[in-house]
């Protein structure tokens, strides 16, 4: 239960992964975070707001002394553009890791799963620990670990959908073949769908919507980090088979005789 | 007349006196050269160079830092 998860010559205690997108207020943010025990913490690249007076950044809410900060390239169509924006993180100076998405479709927020490729490939030769962000696809999965990638991180559901797991076969299925940590990424909604997720067998997930869109940020994400730990718990120790049948739990011997 | 510098600073028109250097253009900006990362021309420019860079006229300049993402 208590293994860390090894990812990219890393180790960190939680399987929980948060963005820092979409909250309400950044006290809320971090106080979310903090609830949540997620050491991995999403970034996004953009430029400084020159014509604003409060022009800080992400980082003046958050330590990155106490979080790891995980950039990624969300917003990035192609796969030069996303490789221009991992090499601008890189740039910040914390870490060689960067989320990859190369995103395919504006209505579903989709990958393109060949630029994507294209991309880790490249960002793998030029040093960085790669983790890409791809749809439920096996092939695609077996493909970005051939390309050297440091994790695969298929969907539940498309991004900030909250649908939950809508394949557990595929995600069973990728987690099975692959041997690099497996990280579901999008799509989760609400604390059983986490918990399904981790039963699954699957490494970790990272959410963002699903926390900073409840009602109560902070109650979700110490809600998300049980289910978490449980499904991750309920994997480990091995469900019991299921029947069509009903078997009595007590004991059919030794009733009064009627 | 001071001779200026006509830049694209993240997409935008901006004119600073010249010679300018990028660590020149992040003073006048009043920006912490410790929380932005500099391209210039599509060229990344690290922090230890960026007091050596001279800009010119017409370069473009985009300054991005991290903000909150998923």
């Amino acid at each position: 239960m208590s293994e860390p998860l090894a990812l990219g010559g890393r180790e960190f205690r939680s399987r929980l992964f948060v963005g820092t997108g979409k909250y309400r207020d950044p006290a809320e943010m971090v106080a979310a975070i903090e609830a949540s025990g997620a050491e991995v913490v999403t970034v996004a690249v953009r430029r400084v707001d020159l014509n604003r007076a409060n022009r800080e950044g992400i980082l003046h809410y958050l330590d990155p002394d106490r979080f790891f900060l995980l950039a990624n390239t969300a917003g990035c169509y192609t796969a030069d553009e996303a490789i221009r924006y991992a090499r601008l993180a890189r740039e910040a100076g914390f870490n060689p890791f960067i989320k990859l998405e190369v995103i395919g479709d504006r209505d579903t927020l989709l990958p393109d799963v060949a630029g994507l490729q294209v991309a880790a490939r490249t960002l793998v030769q030029e040093g960085f620990q790669v983790l890409a962000y791809t749809n439920d696809d096996l092939v695609t999965a077996l493909r970005l670990e051939d390309a050297g990638c440091a994790a695969v991180m298929p969907l539940a559901s498309p991004i900030g959908s909250g649908l939950g797991l809508l394949n557990p076969y595929s995600i069973r299925t990728i987690k099975r073949r692959l041997s690099v940590p497996i990280i579901v990424d999008a799509g989760v909604g609400t604390a059983s769908d986490a918990c399904v997720t981790m039963e699954q067998g699957v490494d970790g997930i990272l959410m963002n919507t699903a926390l900073a869109e409840a009602q109560d940020p902070v109650l979700m994400a110490t809600a998300m980090r049980l289910a978490v730990e449980a499904g991750r718990a309920a994997f480990l120790a091995g469900r019991m088979a299921r029947r069509e049948v009903a078997v009595p739990s007590s004991p059919a011997l030794g009733m009064l005789a009627s | 007349m001071t001779p200026a510098l006509n830049l694209l600073v993240n997409g935008e028109p901006r004119t600073v006196p010249a010679p300018a250097t990028l660590a020149d253009l992040l003073r006048h900006l009043r920006l912490d050269a410790r929380a932005v990362v500099v391209e210039l021309n599509r060229i990344i420019v690290r922090r230890p160079e960026l007091g050596r860079t001279r800009l010119s006229d017409g370069d473009q300049v985009e300054l991005v830092h991290f903000v909150g993402g998923g």
